[in-house]
């Protein structure tokens, strides 16, 4: 099965980014094969509704997992609507991410952030 | 004060906008006082977030206007998926998901362009809500208020339908536009069609910074302007070396008032109070009225 996780860094030795919208980039990994690769987030850079396009680029790599430390509403919305279930970094580093989530160590993310809008005033 | 209006040869229906680099520098106070001294005024609260000027004027509401946007909805039936309009918008207000088109309708600013690239018009046009504007009385002060729904991506539309209601009144009043804090878009929204600026600041340093970037937007429109110094402290202050670094005319300084804050704490308008507080305002409306006719003078010679 193929997850994501927001990555500060295009290595797997990087540490999960705290983002989820703004992250640089996503590590998409296939816990079958192990193979690892890397998608450049360019919601990473958007004015507004970042977690809507960041969600959309990993709605598009067709995983069946996010593992983010937080998860905006939207973006939250858009992976329901894809079936994509989220659940919560412990740590920081990518691999021991993986190792935890393969073990089942890792708890669905319950709390969802409200975004910030109206507050940028368009 | 009619009377010195006329002497001034000063645009009777003359817009004001109030404005101030932070929240708290004393804006509404300003503004809610000024539109009662000048009395026959329309007040505009263009804080669509929060407003609160109407809690001073406690005015009987006699319009409320429901204000709508137009945001797209999709007829899955004829979409292809071809995503034109997800990359399009800048907003990122759309998503394609599951064989699906998905609006995020909070996250619209209804620009418009999703409609324009869809190659298939499978995109309608629906109203949506976003918040009112309402207007009442106010002992001769006509109070225009507006609130935005939580959640809404921007008071622009809002802003919008109060500046022209003040358009509808015939006979010509004086416009007070209370302008939301800040700097950004909704406050440029605001003063667009002002005629003269006045800036409240407080004299601080954190109040200094934020001076800067609301003159710096009243620069860029090339408004006439000048400057009110609240809760002055009398000596050097930052914002008076600023004012004078840039040739910014320094109208008054109101020096700190326990009595006008108390008045202000109870959501009363000091000038309907107090003499004093009558006379006080009454002179600095007169100010203003004086640099808006020197403006005047000054564009028409040019
Ligand atoms: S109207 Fe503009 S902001 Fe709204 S969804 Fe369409 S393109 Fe995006
Ligand atoms: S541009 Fe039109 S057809 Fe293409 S995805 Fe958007 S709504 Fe569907």
């Amino acid at each position: 099965m193929k997850i994501a996780i927001p990555a500060d860094d295009n290595n797997i030795d990087s540490t999960v980014c705290m983002s989820f919208g703004r992250t640089p980039f996503f590590l998409i990994y296939d816990t079958e094969t192990d193979k690892a690769e890397f998608l450049t987030n360019s919601a990473a850079s958007s004015q507004g509704g970042a977690g809507i396009k960041a969600a959309q680029t990993v709605v598009d790599a067709k995983v069946s997992a996010l593992l983010t430390p937080r998860c905006g509403q939207n973006a939250a919305d858009v992976f329901t609507a894809a079936n994509i279930a989220i659940y919560k970094t412990e740590g920081t580093s990518l691999k021991e991410n993986i190792t935890a989530f393969k073990e089942g160590r890792l708890a669905i993310l319950g709390e969802i952030h409200a975004g910030f809008h109206g507050k940028h005033g368009g | 004060m009619q009377d010195f209006m006329e002497n001034m040869a000063v645009k009777k229906n003359i817009k004001i906008a109030v404005l101030s680099g932070k929240g708290g520098t004393g804006k509404t106070l300003l503004s809610v006082n000024l539109a009662a001294v000048a009395s026959d005024s329309i007040y505009v609260d263009c804080d669509v977030e929060e407003p609160n000027g109407h809690l001073f004027f406690k005015p009987e509401w006699d319009m409320e206007k429901p204000v709508s946007v137009i945001i797209p909805e999709v007829n899955q039936s004829i979409c292809d998926g071809c995503r034109k309009c997800v990359e399009f918008c800048n907003f990122n207000a759309l998503a394609y998901i599951n064989n699906k088109l998905k609006v995020f309708e909070d996250i619209c600013h209804s620009c418009g362009g999703c409609f324009l690239v869809c190659p298939l018009n499978a995109l309608t046009k629906k109203d949506k809500c976003i918040g009112n504007v309402f207007s009442g009385n106010s002992e001769g002060v006509r109070v225009l208020s507006g609130i935005m729904n939580t959640g809404e991506a921007s008071g622009i539309p809002i802003i919008d339908e109060l500046l022209s209601q003040c358009e509808l009144f015939e006979e010509d009043r004086p416009i007070f536009i209370d302008c939301p804090p800040g700097s950004s878009c909704i406050v440029m929204e605001s003063i667009k069609d002002a005629d003269f600026c006045l800036l409240v600041a407080e004299p601080t340093i954190f109040g200094r910074h934020n001076f800067e970037m609301v003159y710096e937007l009243v620069k860029l429109f090339n408004k006439p302007n000048a400057t009110v110094i609240n809760k002055s402290i009398g000596g050097d202050d930052p914002i008076e070396t600023f004012c004078n670094e840039k040739g910014i005319k320094i109208l008054d300084k109101m020096p700190f008032d326990a009595e006008l804050g108390t008045l202000s704490s109870n959501a009363e308008i000091a000038v309907r109070q107090n003499e004093k507080y009558r006379e006080l305002f009454s002179s600095l409306l007169e100010k203003i009225y004086g640099e808006v006719s020197n403006e005047t003078a000054a564009y028409t010679e040019r």
